[in-house]
């Protein structure tokens, strides 16, 4: 059952910091257009089913699956909206492909962030407005929080931190769409300002615009489609309290929880030995570390000394961030996940260019949804069914 | 490969009113408890959320799925929330469905909430901003005028009278008079009551429409497997179906709904029926205003274009009659705290197909039911059927 799903499709617009002359309706043309030349059919005959990702609030639109169809050719189509991350949407569609009932889904995630003059001011919006509003908080405050805690749990440094933002911005130097690639080192992230302690100006990843489309289709369709289908062995999504007063500040639950999802759909029982590279959310430097000890991809407390051993550097034993990560590549709000999904596609097809790995059969997406939400979602995809050579 | 067989065992719903003093996770509490209650299940026998909620300028909260996560019962759970604007609450019941064909899990909790109230003076104003930012939003509509134009429409192509359509508010709000949950029920109203309503956008008068309410709902579905260790009698999802047309709606002949035609299809389709006259038995179309049950049926198939007001004057569509239409009372009748009201469709059908709708019940022991819901800019369908007969 878990090799039922495959990504035949991807196609993507951006990601740069502003994008003045696109509308988020021509992203997502953009993005589109080249996931159907990708995939290799027409969108008006030959899908079954369209899943989008987005948040009222950040599209400054009320119900914005009413303004999905045009450029995606999906009017009069079966479409509907996920309000979460672009792996929930990637869920949903592969959830719908193993009822049986349909053979191709397309789902669309982007991100307009350049449109929005108030970004922490939206967020602050998603705290609960009986409780937690009033305080006045800005959202890096929690991160700040949350970051302090995990430092202190798991004695982790801020020079591991600043590792993985001076990793991942230098490796967006060699991924031509990266919106903020920077020859930046460990030691100049960690003498830029501090924002909300102990994050500094250089561990918060900025916002950019863009557009993912990716086409995912039955095995059948898929191995008729393309050459090099990538199939979806495992999802996972999961979330712990919304509430700030009673959730884990120091691990990541919701993603201890989807990983565990995912594994057990991919039939994974070791993941530090089956996932070869990682694609995992890093809104903020110290999320990445927090991120892969909930995936299980190190011991609880190692990922920041493994960081600084350069195991998770492009040519270290578990790449992470090979594309640059939000760090390096721009956060792209809904569409961030996807935007980890994608580099895994194409370094398992090989087409990651100069920082494509090797010998790779199989690799990891995660998302998280940003503050103050503990939730997120995971993806394994492997070059095979099975994850073997293939 | 044969689709994986889901069916509705439980459901439950809090009171729709006009103002709820319950925050938004509070309401979605009760009615997730109140389904699970109603099939004795707990959290812990619960796998997966499924949420639903329209805009979330009604509460002011951003990202309101994961706010109400909890309050769903979700905590340490997978969740997700889907979203069709104001087709969200029956399109909840296709979520719940494919996330259980999927094979990925086998009880799945649905929970619909809608608390409009927080939005003062009144939720009207919210609604300025579903319409395009460029083309539409300068020139200060609301929904009352474009479902005015709408209903003009129909009105107009069909030579269908004021009178013809108030009979659709006065079979609903009198069908809710039976719903222990609703805000509107009145037995005694009349078709002159809702022809001498306050005129709010010609055509539309007061008693043509909805009340702005808050509420939830919520509704079980389980696997095969598990829904026959929950009860003797589970619902079961025989079709399910969703569609939607372009943004433009301006360039639509909004006489006729062809967005709820393709998702009817497509229910029609999986469910394997044919001839929807007979096979559907009972019937939730989606009603904010009272045209839009007309507009719905013949969307659906269970009339023909301009006929279906005829349908509620030979009393078809009344309780008794050969295919009830909104037996519940509707969103004209019991309120329309947007999913929350779709989701409320879906359980009533489940209530009615197992012989559970109290004063509500329709006679005959129907076997098939439909809810249907719509929204966007007069732009989605969502339709659910469901069943006492197991899918093929």
């Amino acid at each position: 059952m878990s090799t039922q799903a495959a990504i035949v499709g991807v196609g993507w617009a951006g990601f740069r910091p502003v994008t003045p002359e696109a509308s988020y309706k021509e992203l997502m043309y953009e993005a589109a257009e080249a996931a159907y030349a990708d995939a290799g059919f027409d969108p008006r005959t030959d899908v079954d089913s369209f899943v989008t990702v987005a948040e009222d609030f950040h599209e400054g639109t009320s119900i914005f699956d009413e303004y999905v169809p045009d450029q995606l050719g999906a009017a009069g189509r079966p479409v509907h909206t996920i309000t979460g991350d672009g792996l929930h949407g990637l869920a949903a569609a592969v959830m719908q492909i193993l009822t049986g009932r349909f053979r191709i889904v397309v789902v669309e995630g982007h991100s307009k962030a350049s449109n929005i003059l108030t970004l922490p001011e939206i967020t602050a919006y998603a705290m609960d407005p009986v409780l937690n509003r009033p305080l006045g908080a800005h959202p890096l405050a929690l991160a700040g929080l949350e970051a302090s805690r995990y430092l202190h749990e798991t004695g982790t440094s801020r020079a591991h931190c600043a590792a993985v933002a001076a990793k991942n911005r230098r490796n967006a130097l060699r991924h031509p769409s990266a919106a903020y690639g920077a020859d930046v080192s460990a030691e100049q992230v960690l003498a830029a300002e501090t924002v909300a302690s102990p994050l500094g100006r250089l561990e918060i990843s900025e916002p950019a615009d863009g557009a993912i489309v990716m086409v995912l289709a039955a095995a059948e369709a898929a191995r008729t489609l393309s050459a090099h289908p990538i199939w979806v062995r495992g999802v996972g999504w999961a979330t712990d309290s919304p509430t700030l007063e009673s959730r884990q500040w120091a691990r990541a639950l919701y993603a201890e929880r989807a990983a565990a999802m995912a594994y057990r759909m991919a039939g994974i029982a070791a993941p530090a030995d089956a996932i070869q590279f990682a694609e995992v959310d890093d809104t903020y430097a110290y999320k990445e570390l927090q991120h892969l000890e909930a995936l299980g991809l190190c011991q609880a407390a190692q990922a920041g000394p493994m960081t600084a051993d350069g195991a998770t550097q492009p040519g270290g034993r578990l790449p992470v961030n090979v594309s640059g990560g939000s760090l390096g590549g721009g956060h792209l709000l809904e569409a961030a996940g996807l935007a980890r999904a994608l580099e895994v596609v194409l370094q398992l097809r090989g087409q990651a260019g100069a920082r494509q790995l090797h010998h790779i059969t199989t690799g990891l997406a995660q998302s998280w949804r940003g503050v103050p939400t503990a939730s997120g979602a995971v993806a394994v995809l492997s070059a095979s069914p099975d994850g073997r050579t293939t | 490969m044969s689709t994986r067989r889901v069916a509705v065992v439980g459901a439950g719903m809090t009171r729709f009113v006009r103002r709820a003093l319950e925050t938004p996770k509070e309401l979605a509490w009760q009615a997730a408890r109140m389904a699970l209650d109603s099939c004795g299940l707990t959290l812990a026998d619960v796998d997966a959320v499924c949420i639903g909620s329209a805009p979330e300028a009604f509460d002011g909260v951003h990202m309101k799925g994961e706010y109400l996560a909890d309050g769903s019962g979700a905590w340490g759970k997978p969740v997700m929330r889907s979203y069709v604007g104001g087709g969200t609450g029956v399109f909840l019941g296709a979520h719940g469905w494919y996330h259980v064909a999927s094979g990925l899990f086998d009880v799945v909790l649905v929970v619909a909430e809608e608390k409009m109230s927080s939005y003062v003076p009144h939720p009207q104003a919210a609604f300025l901003t579903i319409f395009d930012h460029t083309t539409e939003r300068p020139l200060g509509p609301n929904l009352l005028w474009i479902f005015a134009l709408e209903m003009n429409r129909y009105m107009h192509t069909y030579g269908i009278s004021k009178r013809d359509i108030a009979q659709v508010a006065v079979k609903n709000k009198r069908n809710a008079a039976d719903h222990p949950a609703a805000l509107l029920g009145d037995a005694s109203i009349t078709v002159d009551d809702v022809l001498n309503s306050e005129v709010l956008a010609w055509p539309v008068q007061r008693l043509d429409v909805s009340p702005v309410s808050d509420g939830a709902v919520a509704v079980v579905m389980a696997s095969e497997r598990a829904a026959q260790r929950i009860t003797d009698r589970p619902v079961w999802v025989q079709g399910v179906g969703w569609n939607l047309d372009t943004a433009y709606w301006t360039n639509r002949d909004l006489a006729y709904p062809e967005y709820v035609e393709r998702a009817a299809r497509m229910a029609y389709d999986m469910a394997g029926v044919r001839e929807p006259r007979k096979e559907i038995h009972i019937v939730e179309p989606y009603d904010p205003f009272d045209y839009k049950e007309c507009h719905h049926l013949e969307g659906l198939l269970l009339a023909d274009r301009g006929k279906a007001p005829e349908l509620v004057a030979h009393g078809v569509t009344l309780r008794h009659g050969s295919m009830p239409s909104c037996p519940s009372g509707g969103l004209l009748g019991v309120g329309n705290p947007i999913a929350a009201a779709g989701l409320m469709k879906i359980a009533e059908v489940f209530w009615q197909l197992r012989g559970e709708a109290g004063a509500r019940q329709v006679p005959g022991r129907p076997e098939r039911g439909l809810a249907q819901a719509w929204g966007d800019l007069m732009q989605v369908g969502t339709v659910v059927i469901l069943g006492t007969q197991k899918p093929a």
